[in-house]
């Protein structure tokens, strides 16, 4: 077992925005959230297992009161700390403030390049606040990715999107193909583009790489729903990442949560290296010995780990199962039939609700 | 692309990389968006001399002053592949 590299802090499940492909669960539990005290407790037990890495995202992080005090915390731990953002309350005085606790990289998500449809995706008037908090993080000269989700409604948009990043300022741009967990998932007949999309797109990202070249590193998430293999989720299970949810629970992969049985312990109660080491969640599909076949003898085993645990339970109901997404899996034709539903063009969204 | 590396390049860690303690080890890391990269000895030694004054052949011979055996193509492949991963940029001297 080696030790984990990263801290994803889902420090709240609150969010101004109502992005429809949003992969937080569609049923989050009201359990409190973990308290500024706790959380640096998980922070410093994180960095004893050797974590090097903490990324605040949420939710939204900006709507904890207390996240400077907790990028301090990170950053004097000795963490590389990252910011993942809708922007929405990143004005100059908040960003000044974490630049100065020792924030090394944001991450700010935005939707399209023109105010009406990035609006209208995410349900709300954010536009013009996004591209102010992308000019107040260039302002303190840190450094900017632009993280786009893609679905079918913007990916016929990446020239242009890429266009907007690079007139931004940013550093990277990261384009991803929308992952169908939690929102995403209940809206997946709405969001899924064509292969014709997908092909497109990928010809429009050789264009913008070729357009941006240094200045703009583009970073792409394939559509795993049309590649022939399945994802390498998360690097493996309980290899590299701990997920800690808003309510403490700790969680191999940010959507496993939904997957019955697994007995996710919670770091209100129980160390995170105890965790680590024997929570049955973190145990239960580390290497290979739970694979089943056509995993078990597959020379791929090693490159993409069976794919994706959470996707498996989603279209088969058992977890143990190769994801679906492989042309290998013998439950592939779920997978087919998924893409034969995607609806019109035009199908409505349902906007994710929050919790109070 | 860099289409090569000029003896009189100054080499820079990225903005948004940065070098970081391992907290296991002691040894140095470097630390950048969704990524780290442990490194050995000498390849930390590389990297605090990548300072953007430094030219490459100031680095090849201030490494190779205190690791004799680590040879100028060493550092020099080392200084392209951490380029080619964005990790390093040069300004041309």
């Amino acid at each position: 077992m080696d030790r984990p590299l990263g801290l994803l802090a889902e420090l709240t499940y609150k969010c101004p925005l109502h992005c429809p492909y949003c992969s937080n669960p569609v049923a989050a539990p009201e359990t409190a959230e973990l308290a500024l005290h706790e959380w640096c407790r998980v922070l410093e037990e994180a960095r004893g297992l050797g974590v090097l890495q903490v990324h605040f995202t949420g939710g939204e992080p900006l709507a904890r009161p207390d996240l400077t005090p907790l990028v301090a915390h990170a950053r004097d731990l000795g963490f590389y700390v990252n910011l993942v953002t809708s922007g929405v309350g990143l004005d100059q005085r908040r960003a000044s403030q974490l630049v100065r606790a020792g924030l090394d990289h944001v991450q700010l998500s935005m939707q399209d390049t023109d105010r009406r449809a990035a609006d209208e995706i995410t349900g709300a008037h954010v536009f013009d606040h996004k591209m102010a908090a992308a000019r107040a993080v260039k302002a303190l000269e840190l450094p900017l990715t632009i993280n786009v989700v893609l679905h079918r409604g913007n990916i016929d948009r990446i020239g242009p999107i890429a266009d907007l990043a690079a007139t931004l300022g940013a550093d990277r741009l990261e384009l991803a193909h929308t992952q169908y967990y939690g929102w995403g998932l209940l809206n997946r007949s709405a969001l899924l583009p064509t292969r014709d999309q997908v092909v497109a797109a990928e010809q429009a990202l050789a264009q913008a790489r070729a357009v941006h070249g240094d200045t703009l590193e583009i970073l792409y998430v394939l559509a795993d729903y049309y590649e022939p293999y399945p994802k390498p989720c998360m690097h493996g299970w309980g290899q590299r990442h701990i997920i800690i949810a808003p309510d403490g629970r700790a969680l191999p992969c940010p959507a496993a949560a939904q997957i019955v049985g697994l007995g996710f312990d919670n770091v209100r109660e129980r160390s995170l290296s105890a965790i680590w080491c024997h929570s049955p969640a973190f145990t239960r599909f580390r290497g290979d010995a739970w694979m089943p076949e056509p995993c078990r003898s597959c020379p791929r085993k090693g490159i993409d780990f069976g794919g994706c645990r959470c996707q498996a339970f989603q279209f088969t109901g058992d977890a143990a199962r190769t994801d679906p997404v492989c042309q290998l899996s013998p439950d592939h034709h779920l997978v087919e039939a998924a893409l034969r539903a995607a609806g019109p063009l035009h199908q409505a969204l349902r906007p994710r609700v929050n919790p109070r | 692309m860099t289409p090569a590396l000029s003896l009189t390049d100054q080499p820079r860690l990225r903005r948004g990389v940065r070098a970081g303690a391992d907290p296991l080890s002691g040894e140095t890391v470097l630390l950048f968006p969704e990524g780290v990269l442990l490194l050995n000895e000498t390849a930390a030694a590389v990297i605090r001399h990548c300072d953007g004054c430094r030219s490459v052949a100031e680095v090849v011979q201030e490494v190779g002053t205190v690791y004799r055996d680590v040879v100028p193509e060493d550092v020099m492949s080392l200084l392209w592949e951490l380029i080619t991963q964005n990790l390093l940029v040069v300004d041309r001297g």
